[in-house]
C-alpha cells in the first residue's frame, strides 16, 4: 500500500501553472527530499498534500482511502499528518501549552495530554524550556519544539518544508537527528522540502526533483546523486541549470 | 487647597459621577467590543469584494467628530426622530448610543488590521496541527489579542473622554446625566479652574487603573486552553 498516490494534480496561480504532475506515488516509512529550484512547486505540493491550498485538479489516494477526490477533502486524514514550516510560529505561550496545542484541539483527556507533551518535549531535548515563553526561544529551539508540537500528535507523516534553511550548523544537525530518530523509532514518513544537497545526502531514501512544477525524476537517493538519468537532474546537481 | 476641600465636601456627588462616567464608557466599550471584535475578525479573515471600500469607511468613522455622532444620536432619538417613541433623550442609555457610536469603528478597525498582520501564518500553522475551520479562527484570534486589546483600550480612552456626544445627548443634568468630562466643562465655565483640574486628574487615574486591571488579566489570557 502505497503512502500516497497523486495523479494529475495541477496548481494555477494567476495564469501560471506552479504544479502539474501527472502521477507520483510515494511509499511508506520512507524520507523523501523534495529538491527544486525557487518556484518549482516544492512547497506547494507539501501545502496540497496537508489540505492547506487548494489545487485546481487532481485527485490523492492517502494509504487506505482518499485524502483528495474530485475537490472533496478529507481533512480527518490530513490529521494523520502533520507539517513543520520553513518559520516555526510559536503561540504566545509556555513550550508546555505550545505542544499540547493539537492534543487539546483532539478533546485527549488530560493526564495522556500532560504524558504526552512531556515525551515530545524530552524527544527534542527541550525539557528545561517546558514552562519557557515559547516566543522567547532562539531559532533552532523554536524549530525543535515545532517539531515536538508536530510529534506529539504521532503523525504517520511528517511534512517539512525548509526545516533548517535559517538555522546554524549545529542547529540543523540536532533537527536532522531528531526527525532520523523519529523515523526510525516509529516508522514515520517524511517528506522533505530542502534547497541543501548535503542534508538531501545525509537523509532521505528518495528524491523528487521537480522542475517549473513537473517531477522531473523520482528515484533512489543514492542513484539521484551518483548517476543521475535526467540532464537536468545532471545540470541541478552541477548548479548550471538555467531555468 | 481649595479644589481638594471641594473635593471633600462634594465627595458622595463626585462619586456619583465617576461610578456613572465608568458604566456609561464601560457599557459604551463592551457593546462596541462585543460587535467590534466579530465584525473585526470577519473582516481581517475574509477576502471579499468591497473590503478596502468597507475598511476605508471604518477608518474614516474611526475619525468620527463626537459632536456630529452627538447629533446623529440625537435626531434619531428626538421626539421627531425615529426612535423617539422610547424617551431616551437626555437619559444615560443615550449617552452609551452615542459613545457605542464613536467606539465600535476604533476596535472594529484595529481588531481587522491586527488579525490581518497575522492570518495566514497563525491559520496554516492551526489548520496543520489539525484545528477545524472554527478553532483556526479562534487560535488567529487568541494570537492577535495584544491588537485587539489594544483597539478595547484605545476605544474606552475615546469614549471616557469623549465630551461633546455625551453632552449634546445626556444633556449634563445634574444626579442624572452628569459625567466626568461634561462636569469639568461645567466648572471651567463657571471659573472654578482648580476644581475643573482636579475632576480631570481623577479621569487620568481612573482610565490609568482601567487599563491596568485590563493588561493584568489579558496576560493570562492565552491557548491554555483552546
Amino acid at each position: 500500500m502505497n503512502l500516497f498516490e497523486i495523479t494529475h494534480l495541477t496548481k494555477v496561480y494567476r495564469d501560471r501553472t506552479v504544479l502539474s504532475i501527472d502521477k507520483l506515488y510515494l511509499e511508506r516509512e520512507r524520507i523523501y527530499a523534495v529538491l527544486g529550484p525557487n518556484g518549482a512547486g516544492k512547497s506547494t505540493l507539501l501545502r496540497i498534500l496537508n489540505l492547506l491550498v487548494e489545487p485546481d485538479s487532481g485527485d490523492i489516494k492517502f494509504v487506505d482511502g482518499q485524502l483528495l477526490k474530485q475537490g472533496h477533502k478529507s481533512y480527518d486524514m490530513a490529521r494523520r499528518m502533520c507539517m513543520v514550516f520553513q518559520r516555526p510560529l510559536m503561540f504566545s505561550t509556555s513550550v508546555y501549552n505550545n505542544v499540547a496545542y493539537g492534543l487539546r484541539l483532539r478533546k485527549l483527556p488530560h493526564r495522556e495530554i500532560e504524558r504526552r507533551v512531556s515525551e515530545a518535549i524530552d524527544f527534542v531535548g527541550m525539557q528545561d524550556f517546558i514552562n519557557y515563553p515559547a516566543t522567547k526561544l532562539s531559532g533552532g529551539e523554536m524549530q525543535r519544539v515545532a517539531l515536538a508540537r508536530a510529534l506529539v500528535l504521532r503523525p504517520e507523516v511528517l511534512l517539512l518544508d525548509e526545516p533548517t534553511a535559517n538555522l546554524d550548523p549545529h542547529s540543523v544537525q540536532v533537527i536532522e537527528e531528531i526527525v532520523r530518530k523519529h523515523h526510525q523509532q516509529f516508522g514515520t514518513s517524511v517528506i522533505m522540502v530542502t534547497h541543501n544537497l548535503f542534508q538531501a545526502k545525509r537523509m532521505a531514501d528518495e528524491v523528487i526533483l521537480l522542475v517549473g512544477g513537473e517531477v522531473v525524476e523520482k528515484s533512489n537517493a543514492e542513484d539521484f546523486f551518483n548517476n543521475p538519468s535526467n540532464e537536468r537532474s545532471k545540470a541541478f546537481l552541477d548548479g548550471t541549470m538555467v531555468y | 487647597m481649595d479644589a481638594i476641600q471641594f473635593l471633600i465636601q462634594q465627595q458622595s456627588e463626585i462619586i456619583e459621577i465617576v461610578l456613572l462616567s465608568l458604566l456609561v464608557s464601560g457599557s459604551a466599550t463592551i457593546i462596541s467590543a462585543l460587535i467590534g471584535i466579530p465584525l473585526g475578525a470577519w473582516i481581517g479573515l475574509n477576502n471579499f469584494v468591497g473590503k478596502g471600500l468597507l475598511l476605508r469607511i471604518v477608518y474614516t468613522l474611526m475619525a468620527l467628530p463626537p459632536v456630529l455622532a452627538g447629533l446623529v444620536v440625537y435626531l434619531i432619538l428626538s421626539r421627531s426622530g425615529p426612535l423617539g417613541e422610547l424617551e431616551w433623550l437626555f437619559t444615560p442609555s443615550a449617552m452609551v448610543i452615542a459613545q457605542c457610536l464613536l467606539v465600535t469603528p476604533i476596535i472594529t478597525g484595529l481588531s481587522a488590521a491586527a488579525i490581518a498582520s497575522k492570518e495566514g501564518i497563525i491559520y496554516d500553522h492551526a489548520r496543520s496541527l489539525g484545528a477545524t475551520r472554527m478553532q483556526a479562527v479562534w487560535t488567529v484570534i487568541s494570537e492577535s489579542r495584544t491588537g485587539i486589546i489594544a483597539g478595547i483600550m484605545t476605544g474606552f480612552g475615546r469614549a471616557f473622554a469623549e465630551v461633546g456626544a455625551v453632552m449634546l445627548v445626556g444633556g449634563n443634568i445634574r444626579h442624572y446625566t452628569r459625567v466626568l468630562t461634561t462636569a469639568i466643562i461645567l466648572e471651567t465655565r463657571q471659573g472654578n479652574f482648580e476644581m475643573g483640574v482636579a475632576l480631570g486628574v481623577i479621569l487620568l487615574i481612573l482610565s490609568f487603573i482601567v487599563s491596568s486591571i485590563v493588561l493584568l488579566n489579558a496576560k493570562d489570557f492565552n491557548l491554555g486552553e483552546v
